[in-house]
């Protein structure tokens, strides 16, 4: 336990009454304490444990994609025909994990939702390191990685630029702007509560690092009203950017010829599909920080009962697509279109296509009906773990299945994995996980000057405190 | 040369009605050197420190245009003047190819426009600044709202301005040095 400071020692002025989004008893200072203790406490043994187990997940990375470099593309199991499989199922897979949090804190923002406050921070730092992570697989998995630079317009000697038709030169651009913006608004977002830790840090190293990031931000009242409205703008510059990324993503399957990446249903489809997967990894972060960090007063049951909402509406949507894109193939009355569906189902991929649909639809459209399965964490978690399986094997059946068997019998060919591909597909959740246990003891994981508002509103909303005059 | 060898005077409050309501009689005194430092933005301050409209929409916009024409002509200039290249006979002006690409750099534009305004406007970084000379300033971040009404207003007077933020139900009144 810290020495009391005398100084914040003191009794608040007010409580708040609770409300769905915040239990009640909490005060500006408390709230700020509760978030901040967590950061500025010691460093505990669970945090130990599970950032070791991920950091030897990293480790497993870095020595998969060495052996890769090394010995080249071959070390996955790509050969031709399926000259696409892991790499650019988990390169999809984690852009659309992303999404999710770009949602909760642009759209939500916009839409005035105040349940997006307690989950916002670390739904954003989530699309940080999911887009991180995304961005890597298109660079390793180039035959000749040290050309990578050749996919941005610079000016080059040979009089040539990059093809600036192809979706996988609008990836580069896409993602590139989505990571930056997404960066941008989190930090733009982070700096007031920099300076609390600032302000509260007791070491020295803590507080001069602090600082450092947090400008000297004083809470001035232009600095604030400059702040609320740069959020607003980044949030409707940040919406368009949930629709178009994945969308950008999609149109690599959407226009080459072999059936199955030919069809104009993939842009919606795979939206919803990464606002599916995006919120089945905010709860699976939210659950496990809210109990080890004890914020259950902040991110409340009436939080995950909404989160599981969301992710039973778009897995609709992704049925709905799934149905869509069966019953398009059948009613093409294109035989290849209609093979590629038949494949998918009887063919050599066929455990993964059933996997998919009980993972995607079967399970999660069956319990998240259910109150009391929604808000109950343990199944919550299983059912949003399960759906993050499923997109992973959707991506990897739409990528695999179209390309093992396309129009001529002879040119087939199936896929098997190698060990790098697993080594590289688990590394890279040791990464992500890394980078999230990182944050999660370095800096708040829930917005702290947005929860102290939170506590404002509560209380004005609640006649506790007299409202302010316009 | 500072008239005063202060920066001003700080009156600290603990709820925002409080400082909302001695804002507006400090400016109806008279006072226009003024700023307010809260833990959250608070509504009905913008007026009494002298905040109109914010420049960064347009900021933001001039970021969006420039993303928007640049994007675009990065990828019309090459394709259709500097190193056309007939495949197929498709025509080399073909616009609704270049739109995604124009799509992202016109946000990206936008994104860095807006946030490098908004640090520029507000003159951050800035990790000095005589407010933070006062050790009770530190609870600005925690939940306690400061007022501050700077010594190099023309109404300034160590004496009088010190007796009227005492009547003005703060918690406490400090002196900000330079």
């Amino acid at each position: 336990m810290d020495p009391v400071d005398p100084v914040t020692e003191e009794k608040p002025v007010f409580v708040e009454p609770g409300s769905p989004w915040i239990a009640p008893g909490h005060s500006y200072g408390s709230v700020s304490d509760r978030i901040a203790g967590v950061v500025l406490g010691r460093t505990r043994k669970g945090w130990i444990i599970g950032f070791a187990i991920a950091f030897f997940l990293f480790l497993v990375l870095n020595y998969g994609i060495t052996m890769l470099f090394f010995v080249g593309v071959g070390k996955f199991g790509i050969q031709i025909p399926v000259a696409w499989a892991f790499a650019i199922t988990n390169f999809v897979w984690w852009i659309g994990i992303g999404h999710a949090g770009t949602l909760i804190s642009a759209f939500l923002l916009l839409m005035r939702q105040k349940w997006r406050t307690s989950i916002n921070r670390f739904a954003e730092a989530m699309t940080i390191f999911a887009v991180a992570c995304a961005g890597m697989f298109p660079l390793i998995h180039m035959g000749r990685p040290w050309l990578f630079y050749w996919l941005f317009p610079y000016p080059d000697t040979m009089g040539v630029w990059p093809q600036f038709r192809s979706p996988l030169v609008w990836d580069v651009f896409a993602v590139s702007t989505y990571f930056t913006v997404s960066l941008l608004f989190w930090y733009v977002g982070l700096v007031p509560d920099l300076a609390t830790l600032r302000d509260k840090a007791k070491s020295k190293l803590a507080q001069v690092a602090y600082g450092f990031f947090s400008m000297g931000w004083r809470g001035s009242v232009k600095h604030w009203r400059r702040h609320e409205v740069a959020s607003l703008l980044l949030a409707g510059i940040a919406t368009p950017l949930v629709v178009s990324v994945h969308t950008v993503v999609s149109f690599d399957f959407t226009i080459a010829i072999v059936p199955g990446w030919h069809s104009t249903i993939f842009p919606p489809y795979f939206v919803a599909g990464a606002i599916y997967s995006g919120f089945a990894m905010v709860i699976m972060l939210a659950i496990p920080l809210r109990k080890w960090f004890h914020l259950e007063d902040f991110i409340t049951i009436r939080h995950l009962n909404n989160m599981g909402k969301l992710l039973l509406a778009t897995g609709m949507i992704v049925t709905y697509s799934y149905v869509m894109e069966a019953f398009m193939a059948f009613y093409s009355a294109d035989k290849f279109e209609r093979y590629m569906m038949v494949n998918r189902m009887v063919g050599p991929y066929a455990i993964v296509f059933w996997a998919l649909v009980a993972c995607n639809i079967a399970i999660p459209m069956t319990f998240l009906w259910s109150y009391r399965i929604r808000t109950n964490t343990v199944a919550l978690f299983i059912i949003a773990f399960i759906a993050q399986v499923g997109m992973w094997l959707e991506r990897f059946v739409i990528i695999v299945t179209s390309l093992n068997r396309d129009f001529v019998p002879s040119a087939w060919g199936n896929f098997y994995p190698t060990p790098t591909d697993w080594e590289v597909l688990f590394g890279s959740i040791g990464l992500f996980f890394c980078l999230f246990y990182l944050f999660a003891r370095l800096l708040p994981s829930i917005s702290i000057f947005e929860m102290r508002d939170l506590v404002h509103k509560t209380a004005e909303e609640a006649g506790v405190i007299a409202g302010v005059a316009e | 040369m500072a008239k005063h060898p202060i920066y001003g005077l700080m009156a600290e409050f603990d709820n925002t009605h409080d400082l909302v309501a001695a804002a507006h009689r400090v400016r109806e005194e008279g006072y226009r050197q003024i700023d307010a430092y809260t833990p959250f933005p608070v509504e009905g301050l913008e007026e009494t420190v002298g905040f109109r409209l914010p420049l960064l929409p347009v900021i933001t916009f001039i970021g969006g245009l420039t993303g928007c024409i640049g994007g675009f002509t990065l990828q019309y200039w090459p394709n259709v003047i500097g190193y056309p290249l007939d495949i197929g006979g498709k025509p080399y002006d073909s616009w609704p190819s270049f739109i995604p690409i124009t799509f992202e750099l016109t946000i990206l534009g936008a994104a860095l426009f807006c946030v490098f305004g908004m640090f520029f406007l507000c003159g951050l970084p800035q990790p000095y600044h005589p407010v933070f000379n006062v050790p009770r300033f530190k609870l600005a971040s925690h939940d306690r709202f400061f007022l501050c009404i700077k010594s190099k207003d023309p109404k300034f007077s160590l004496d009088e301005t010190k007796r009227f933020l005492e009547g003005l139900n703060a918690r406490e009144i400090s002196i900000v040095p330079v």
